[in-house]
């Protein structure tokens, strides 16, 4: 018995450890800034999603159609990596980068996706993600038919674009794209021409790289090799012989300061892919701040509803249940900052649902006991046969909850696992926190005698069934 | 044994609703919203008060942007409904709607989805339905596998899936009216709502039917009719409460959650108010009607036999 009370005792001083950690751990309630180096506590602040922080959302298609299936993921693996450091470069805090691969689900499209907390300017994010350099090397067209008709066509368009009429780009008729691109740079590097001082970048390809412009360059001596940056030709020089080495050097009249910046910019990455923005979702700030405020005090009202409800219903066992409700919350919130689940709006509702599923648990066992009472048991043993015969409610009313939850959870969008993953947490901590805890507390009172005022404390409500045998007093409920 | 005695009025209220929500569904359809069909939202503030709809449709007419929607929100806001935006044609946007810089506006919300992305979060939707339906269908089969008297276990089944269809169509039918009356949009929250109503109302049905077979095999009666009600009045209690406590929450996401969950809410506190409903007004008038016909047969075979 006393072994019981003092578990009892720790879990409620657990709770308030919890609680405790948690009101620290929050920046805005606690005064501690984020970042305070040595502040263990301002380590664990709750992770918020774009629809509460604020943010920028933005998903790119990319282009994987010049690229060899076999090497298609590593290629967006890299394009990832170049994305990251770019975003990185600009001092955006917690972004995250990740790359869609096509699944069963999935319309067969290559999917980049970049979330930028904070960052509410669209046109400032899509711009700082497509400064990073798109490099290409492209040869000379060969003379002919088709040049010359890509020439005519060039011009017509240039004719209807005069008159302000848009057309669709039309191909470059001088140049042919060949397979090198920025994905096989190595590094790039500032350098000096040493007789006229003019700046110069240097470029250097890793060995597939090397072997590709060694290819190309022995392929077109005499001819021209034109490199492009984002789609222009920056420059087109004369390759005089072929190139081993994998040395290359682009000189485009460059000031030193537009070179270096180059050279940064290569260097964070060249675009292995090209992407094309296909989705974009900006939340403004005060929007986010709104959905958390609303969030916590819906979820404070249902609470208090609640903790109503189960003290005017179930009485003594109600009050229990509400205690244990608490520690719940508590523990799911810690967790909520430990793992870390990232909150969304629908992720609170999904915590705020589990709150009412929570009880579900306290009252079927509640239930089964009143009823295990009119048959004329003890309340200890009442209490006993309660929690055992209720266990298999409690189990399968769960059970598809749960289920749901997970299909839910592996099928979701970021914004349905959100609510998945917090409800389907929920439902399963509740339903051990309601059990043990619930269990415990009632354990430890020691109630066993059946005299009138525990016989009150233990009833409900009103009772639907009409039993000879008054244990259960009528309350009102109001 | 109220519920029993008065089956048939519960069961036409309930076919009355379903009915109704599949008129509602056929006449005015749903509203997909442009998470599964692709198209921009914007919302836009005007701090100094909002201008006519009129104005601003004379701003954008010409951007040609294909047709754009303007929805009132909040005091100063609007909702602005488009086709998918690139960044330039958002920039564009932008600009007309503050009058070209005249009008003072701040954006809130933009949310641009492109076609593909629709395409694929409609299929996403359609396989969590798909393994949601298929679970709970395993899981009734799990949870009636034994066999019991005097009805055949395997009606247990249908007659619990017949209630989920229940309770999942009269959501969708408010839904059909919200959408045709006051302009809400299928979404994914929508699907999340309705599966999230599958799974927490089968588990509610379960419990009355295990409590009518548990109090079967202890023969509490003779009276098929009467082990039923004695079950439905045994279970009531935890049926509502249980129910009870999980609509107290939706009920206050509701009136006090954020906006973007307001309607999930909604929703949710419809269907899970139908599931407790069907779960004791409907699953077992049901199963009474199963049994009278069950026995109404073997009369029939009886006297055939008798006959012969």
């Amino acid at each position: 018995m006393w072994k019981k009370r003092i578990i009892a005792i720790f879990i409620l001083v657990l709770g308030f450890g919890v609680s405790f950690f948690i009101y620290k751990s929050e920046p805005q309630l606690s005064g501690i800034i984020p970042n305070t180096p040595g502040s263990f506590l301002s380590k664990f602040p709750f992770k918020l999603g774009l629809d509460l922080s604020g943010g920028t959302h933005l998903v790119y298609r990319a282009d994987v159609s010049q690229i060899k299936s076999a090497e298609i993921s590593d290629s967006m693996s890299s394009l990832r990596d170049v994305i990251e450091r770019r975003v990185n470069l600009f001092g955006v805090s917690e972004p995250t980068v990740q790359v869609e691969e096509g699944g069963i689900t999935s319309v067969g499209e290559h999917r980049l996706i970049v979330d930028l907390p904070n960052v509410t300017d669209v046109q400032k994010a899509v711009v700082m993600i497509g400064q990073t350099p798109l490099l290409e090397f492209k040869t000379e067209r060969p003379a002919g038919k088709e040049k010359d008709d890509l020439i005519k066509k060039l011009e017509e368009a240039k004719k209807l674009a005069e008159q302000g009429i848009t057309v669709s780009s039309v191909e470059d008729p001088y140049f042919v794209q060949t397979p090198l691109t920025g994905r096989y740079l190595d590094k790039a590097i500032l350098e000096f021409d040493q007789n006229t001082g003019e700046a110069k970048v240097g470029l250097k390809f890793n060995a597939e790289g090397a072997k590709l412009f060694e290819q190309i360059t022995k392929d077109n001596i005499g001819k021209m090799v034109a490199i492009y940056l984002d789609g222009s030709p920056i420059s087109t020089p004369n390759v005089r012989e072929a190139i081993s080495g994998g040395e290359a050097q682009i000189s485009g009249n460059f000031t030193p300061t537009e070179a270096k910046q180059l050279v940064g910019r290569l260097n964070s990455g060249a675009l292995p892919v090209p992407i094309e923005l296909i989705s974009t979702q900006t939340i403004g700030p005060s929007l986010g701040a709104k959905a958390i405020q609303d969030g916590i005090k819906a979820a404070l009202v249902g609470l208090i509803v609640i903790a109503i409800f189960l003290i005017l219903w179930y009485r003594l066992p109600g009050l229990l249940a509400v205690i244990a409700l608490s520690i719940y919350i508590c523990l799911i919130l810690m967790l909520f900052k430990l793992i870390p689940v990232t909150l969304t709006a629908a992720g609170i509702a999904g915590f705020i649902i589990s709150i009412g599923v929570a009880v579900d648990a306290n009252v079927l066992i509640f239930e089964r006991i009143k009823e295990e009472l009119r048959t004329g048991k003890t309340i200890a043993d009442a209490i006993k046969a309660g929690f055992s015969r209720a266990w298999f409610s409690i189990r399968d009313s769960n059970t598809s909850s749960i289920i749901t939850a997970i299909i839910l959870f592996w099928f979701g969008t970021s914004l349905i696992k959100g609510f998945a993953l917090t409800f389907g947490m929920g439902v399963l901590v509740s339903m051990l926190s309601a059990i043990i805890i619930t269990r415990l507390f009632l354990f430890s009172l020691n109630i066993s005698k059946n005299t009138k005022f525990n016989n009150f404390l233990f009833g409900s409500g009103f009772h639907f069934t009409k039993k000879e045998n008054n244990i259960t007093a009528d309350g009102h409920v109001e | 044994m109220f519920i029993i005695k008065n089956k048939k009025i519960f069961l036409l209220i309930s076919i009355f609703l379903v009915v109704a929500s599949v008129v509602i569904i056929s006449l005015f359809g749903l509203k997909i919203g442009i998470d599964f069909k692709g198209g921009a939202l914007t919302e836009v503030s005007y701090p100094d008060g909002r201008p006519e709809i009129s104005i601003l449709k004379d701003a954008t007419k010409d951007l040609s942007l294909g047709e754009i929607t303007f929805q009132p929100s909040g005091t100063n806001d609007y909702i602005v409904k488009s086709k998918d935006l690139t960044d330039p044609e958002h920039t564009t946007l932008l600009q007309a709607l503050s009058a070209k810089g005249t009008l003072k506006i701040e954006e809130k919300n933009f949310n641009s989805i492109g076609p593909s992305v629709g395409k694929e979060l409609k299929k996403k939707s359609m396989f969590s339905i798909f393994f949601v339906i298929l679970a709970v269908i395993l899981f009734i089969a799990y949870a009636f596998r034994k066999v019991s008297k005097p009805i055949s276990s395997w009606k247990y089944g249908p007659i619990a899936i017949i209630a989920l269809l229940h309770d999942i169509t009269i959501p969708i039918g408010v839904m059909g009216m919200l959408g045709h009356f006051a302009g809400a949009e299928v979404d994914t929250l929508f699907v999340v709502a309705l599966l999230t109503i599958l799974g927490i109302s089968v588990a509610d049905t379960i419990v009355v039917f295990d409590r009518i077979r548990e109090n079967l095999r202890l023969k509490i009666s003779s009276d098929f009719h009467e082990t039923v009600g004695r079950s439905i009045d045994q279970t009531f209690t935890r049926s509502i409460n249980t129910s009870l406590t999980v609509i107290f929450v939706l009920l206050s996401l509701f009136f006090f959650g954020p906006e973007s969950t307001r309607n999930f809410a909604l929703i949710m506190t419809i269907g899970l108010f139908f599931g407790t409903y069907s779960s004791i007004f409907l699953a077992s008038p049901l199963l009474v009607y199963a049994y009278e016909i069950q026995e109404k047969m073997q009369a029939k075979k009886g006297n055939k036999k008798n006959k012969k």
